[in-house]
């Protein structure tokens, strides 16, 4: 995992800050030009937005920079957040309260720790297999068995999306990929900036655009139109940043149309259950944009699925 | 006075948590006597380290009843925090008030009493377990109530229960 800085990176990084500064540029003028009140409450979310993609972007680089270890610890800390926000809506009783524990404080730091070291085969099986029969095991012998069908399913199902899942994105980093070595951390870029600008993009599409929504109850911002703008406009985008990847232009092209897609249901998923348990956002740590579960649903989605299409079809031996 | 329900024992270090600076430096939990002077920990936790006003659950020959203790506290100056429930609970719905609170109002008719709701605390640190789980919890403080010119002890506990059920709603 040893991350020397290829001039790529520098690209790739001096376009994501310029991106920054057109959206902080943008801020400004908005903010002279309009004067309606609804229109006002729009920028200054747009604003608490841009300022929100500032703080994330630089502790991101930064992670990237520092090599795999950074990038490992920053993931981590992503997943105990987005873990918490799950785990606070889930309706688990006293029983499960062992469980929980083990959760955050032995499955979640194993799991990135087996990232570290690099040990591939416990690192696929490890929740899905040793987790789900531990779980509810720990909650049954507390003897509370009250919903128990539903406390456990919530429990596993919260560790795959916040920590199971999300953890492949930085497992990326440890693929052996042909013709690719100590690049992987472009890789991961590529990655997060295609699923992140799939979201935004999405979201102006359909602001702009919005006319058919894909589920009314579920997510009332989610359009047709938005969605096909979205994924569209960021397949392009990751297209035409194939020359970071291993991939050629129409490999990049079906790999970041596959990562907006499942992004997409990934948001979709994530809507459905706050709707589910009655709130708006999953938290309040991110400015503008709720909690850390509502910016990295759809990346919790697509992370496992990039990382196991590269790994089949580009993966060396 | 803050009034609020009980689930776990870090209850009145979170309302301290909420409150500004200046008013924590001056609020005291009130506690009973009975768990806290139980063992050389709790009894360091409680005096040393809380400065928690440790009141009898019931009548003690000999020893100041607890309306008297924290009608001192509070012609000090001191605010007091406040369990009504007198045990931890693992409802999202606090159990009937005991007396407590009413003897306090009747005793100190000018004192606001503020309900206080602690939501999701049980389910960080439930009753019997060692370490707490990190969840997100909140608290959400009330408008004050009194004590009314002619109400009884069931109406007021009654009211004062209510307000905080309200609050979790």
């Amino acid at each position: 995992m040893n991350l020397e800085i290829h001039r790529e990176m520098v690209w790739l990084l001096g376009g994501v800050l310029g991106v920054l500064v057109a959206g902080t540029a943008m801020c400004f003028v908005l903010s002279w030009r309009v004067s309606s009140d609804s229109g006002r409450e729009t920028v200054a979310n747009f604003n608490a937005r841009v300022k929100a993609w500032w703080v994330m972007s630089i502790v991101f680089g930064v992670a990237l920079l520092t090599g795999g270890l950074g990038s490992i610890v920053v993931f981590s800390l992503m997943s105990l957040l987005a873990l918490r926000e799950f785990m606070t809506l889930a309706p688990t009783s006293r029983g499960d309260h062992r469980a929980l524990l083990v959760t955050f404080f032995v499955l979640t730091p194993l799991q990135y720790g087996l990232v570290a070291i690099d040990w591939y085969g416990l690192f696929a099986v490890m929740i899905p297999v040793y987790g789900m029969f531990a779980l509810p095991a720990i909650s049954a012998m507390r003897g509370d068995s009250q919903r128990f069908l539903e406390r456990t399913a919530v429990i596993q199902l919260g560790l795959m999306i916040c920590v199971y899942n999300i953890s492949h994105a930085p497992a990326l980093l440890l693929l052996d990929i042909e013709d690719f070595a100590d690049r992987n951390a472009q890789l991961l870029l590529w990655f997060v900036i295609v699923v992140q600008a799939s979201d935004v993009l999405q979201y102006i599409w359909g602001k702009l655009t919005g006319r058919h929504k894909v589920a009314p109850i579920v997510s009332p911002n989610k359009t047709w139109e938005g969605l096909a703008g979205g994924v569209i406009s960021a397949t392009g985008l990751g297209t035409a940043l194939w020359w970071v990847t291993p991939f050629n232009p129409w490999q990049a092209a079906l790999m970041a149309a596959m990562v907006c897609l499942t992004g997409f249901a990934g948001g979709l998923i994530m809507s459905a259950i706050k709707r589910d348990r009655g709130v708006k956002d999953y938290g309040t740590l991110i400015r503008g944009h709720g909690g850390v579960l509502d910016r990295i649903d759809s990346l919790s989605f697509a992370a496992p699925l990039f990382f196991h299409l590269t790994r089949y079809y580009f993966g060396a031996g | 006075v803050y009034f609020a329900n009980h689930t776990s024992h870090f209850d009145f270090v979170i309302i301290w948590a909420a409150l500004p600076g200046s008013e924590r430096k001056r609020t005291r939990a009130v506690a009973a006597r009975d768990y806290w002077e139980k063992g050389r920990v709790r009894r360091y936790l409680a005096q040393r380290v809380f400065n928690v006003l440790l009141v009898d659950r019931a009548r003690v020959e000999g020893r100041l009843d607890g309306t008297s203790l924290m009608a001192a506290a509070l012609s000090e100056g001191q605010s007091l925090i406040l369990f009504p429930e007198g045990t931890r609970g693992d409802k999202p719905e606090p159990v009937r008030f005991r007396s407590g609170l009413y003897n306090l109002a009747a005793n100190q008719p000018d004192i606001d009493l503020v309900p206080v709701y602690i939501d999701n605390l049980r389910r960080i640190m439930p009753k019997g377990e060692v370490l707490p789980v990190p969840l997100l919890s909140s608290v959400t403080f009330g408008s004050p109530i009194r004590l009314l010119p002619d109400e009884g002890r069931e109406d007021f506990l009654e009211r004062a229960w209510l307000a905080v059920c309200e609050l979790g709603r």
